[in-house]
């Protein structure tokens, strides 16, 4: 009962200081930008919102990347630690399964096949990215269910390194297929991009990563206990066989839900759990909101560099999450040594 | 030891004696000395070809030309990423056009001995520079230097129609991701687009930025505030009907480009290959951005 109050206790402390860096993070970051805007004519009712473009820069622009950012990188970096603990390994990823490169094949093909559609009002390039993810979720749900007894963690990775490398193959496939200005276009959205300019593909990923997170919420104390092994945790009375399905589905969602979003962003799925253990400890049931906490900010952080380092070009948000977090991530781990 | 040092030395004097030309550097070749077997990977310099006269001499094209007609006839010899080398030694080439940068085909034909013309993207001065090199290292000097000329002349007639009128500040939009404003990436302030754009008549948006292209986002199209934006459609998606409109930039009705409805799409590969055709995808786009001046 102590150690129950203990992680109560550390549990709240996490997610108020983490929260309120999340918090103070997402309100700071659409008050900055290659351009000065000023709140109080964001404000201003007396303009209409057609000619204001203070109010244009901060709802059009900053507010939906910076909605956006929060979003994937709280879905990549819990479904990260939640393929980390059901793999038990700690080079597991939000992307360890395929699902991030079933996504990548969904939108690189509608953009060289120029699909053009909306449903609605989301775009084809995220809806085809978003289809691609299901498409390689079946394939992952249907390996998974046929074993009997739980998935052997060995034969999952393994699996899921096949599916990674087939899509990957195909990526590259599509792509040779592709005109020359295609190629540029798709290896563009390889880089990620967060300047999603409206709230249609938010609106279009928020109803699976609520799904997701919801699922996710009903995992962490069997998660600690799965980090003993599948026997182990049996013998506990864990339902290993759903909680693995539980666990896969949810973090498969998640990933696939971000990356139809803000395209593949490296570095988080796999380093912000870890960070995240250095920080608050090894509980499941405090790992696994902070780091969506943690991804969240983090993103949201990383977009503020750079979208202003290099002002007016911008840079592709990836360079920037492993620019600044693998340094940092080596400091904390040499740190802690 | 002597021997590296013999092939080192073997190695340049066939560069000396095979002639690697790069824009600008070419000497006149006397007249049965003119290549007869050229192959061209690259569209805008296979449409100079044609122009001044040397088509017959092309016998192999790369996989992207399509212009003029007549290269469809043409054998194809893969293309920028991937030039198929044994294709291209088995045309029994005596110059090959290449992208400066290929390095790895440079130096397997190096190695072949078959003397290369180095072609390099630029402005539009170094495509009217190029087209007289070329002419030079293929036997057509008169005829290039009087395609480059009338280029010349067409543009600067361009410039002159348009002289002393309010010039529209222009965003020209090479890409996009289809009914999104995500992605987009524009001309920069570099480079034979962004002189079109110039001599057609308007403010580059981008001018400050000295690139051939930029990553735009939607704030600072929304910050610089253009009066007009133009889209350009090239490559296999020009003869696509996508369904994809200009409907998505209305989300930034504050753009008086958005405001006045000054949104244009503009449709064929003249506007992105640096070739001949250049004077008149320069009057398209005038003719879109400077109504009035060519009433």
């Amino acid at each position: 009962m102590p150690e129950r109050a203990d992680v109560r206790r550390r549990l709240w402390v996490t997610l108020a200081a983490f929260g309120a860096l999340t918090l103070a993070t997402c309100v700071v970051a659409p008050l900055v930008g290659s351009t000065p805007i000023h709140l109080s004519r964001v404000f201003d009712r007396s303009v209409p919102f057609a000619d204001n473009v203070d109010a244009q820069i901060f709802f059009v622009a900053r507010l939906p990347r910076v909605l956006a950012a929060a979003l994937v990188g709280a879905a990549l970096a819990s479904a990260g630690a939640v393929f980390q603990a059901l793999l038990r390994n700690p080079l597991a990823s939000a992307d360890t399964l395929g699902v991030s490169g079933g996504a990548a094949l969904g939108a690189i093909a509608a953009i060289t096949f120029h699909a053009s559609f909306t449903v609605f009002g989301i775009p084809s390039v995220p809806l085809a990215s978003l289809t691609g993810s299901v498409g390689a979720l079946v394939v992952v749900y249907a390996l998974a269910a046929a074993r009997r007894r739980g998935m052997a963690a060995t034969g999952l990775l393994l699996a899921g390194i096949a599916l990674n490398a087939f899509f990957s193959a195909f990526v590259l496939f599509v792509q040779n297929l592709a005109s020359f200005a295609d190629t540029f276009r798709t290896v563009r959205w390889l880089m990620g991009s967060l300047d999603i300019g409206s709230y249609a593909p938010i609106l279009g990923a928020l109803p699976l990563l609520a799904v997701s997170g919801v699922a996710m919420a009903s995992l962490p104390r069997t998660l600690d206990l799965m980090s003993l092994g599948g026997d182990a945790a049996a013998a506990r009375g864990v339902d290993v066989r759903r909680t693995e399905r539980v666990a896969l589905l949810s973090a498969s969602l998640a990933t696939g839900a971000a990356v139809s979003l803000g395209g593949p962003v490296s570095f988080i799925g796999i380093v912000v759990p870890h960070l995240v253990r250095l920080i608050v400890g090894a509980d499941h049931r405090v790992v696994l909101p902070a780091s969506a906490l943690f991804g969240a900010m983090f993103l949201v952080g990383c977009d503020i560099l750079a979208r202003t380092v290099f002002s007016p070009i911008e840079l592709p948000v990836g360079i920037v999450t492993a620019l600044i977090g693998a340094p940092f991530f080596l400091w904390l781990l040499v740190r802690r040594m | 030891m002597t021997r590296p040092v013999h092939r080192w030395a073997a190695a340049a004097a066939a560069l000396v004696a095979t002639g690697v030309l790069a824009g600008g550097s070419a000497a006149a070749p006397a007249p049965d000395a003119a290549p007869r077997r050229i192959v061209c990977f690259i569209p805008a310099v296979t449409q100079m070809l044609f122009a001044i006269g040397a088509g017959p001499q092309v016998v192999a094209v790369g996989a992207y030309d399509h212009d003029p007609p007549a290269v469809n006839a043409l054998p194809r010899v893969g293309g920028l990423l991937d030039p198929d080398t044994e294709r291209i030694l088995a045309m029994r080439p005596d110059l090959v056009i290449v992208y400066d940068g290929q390095s790895a085909l440079e130096e397997r034909l190096a190695r072949a001995g078959v003397p290369m013309f180095k072609y390099r993207h630029g402005d539009l001065a170094n495509v009217t520079a190029t087209m007289r090199t070329l002419g030079r290292a293929v036997g057509r000097a008169a005829e290039a230097d009087a395609l480059a000329s009338g280029l010349e002349r067409r543009l600067a007639a361009i410039a002159a129609r348009v002289a002393g009128r309010p010039r529209p500040l222009t965003l020209l939009v090479l890409g996009r991701e289809p009914n999104s404003l995500q992605n987009i990436y524009a001309s920069g302030g570099y480079g034979f687009l962004h002189d079109m754009l110039v001599i057609a008549g308007a403010r580059d948006m981008l001018d400050d930025v000295k690139r051939e292209s930029v990553q735009v986002s939607t704030e600072m199209v929304l910050a610089r505030r253009p009066d007009a934006i133009v889209e350009l459609q090239y490559g296999d998606g020009a003869s696509l009907s996508t369904g994809d409109d200009l409907s998505p930039w209305r989300a930034l009705s504050s753009v008086p480009a958005v405001k006045a409805g000054r949104l244009y799409r503009l449709v064929g590969d003249e506007f992105v290959e640096a070739g001949p055709r250049l004077g008149d995808a320069t009057e398209k786009l005038s003719r879109l951005l400077q109504p009035e001046a060519w009433r």
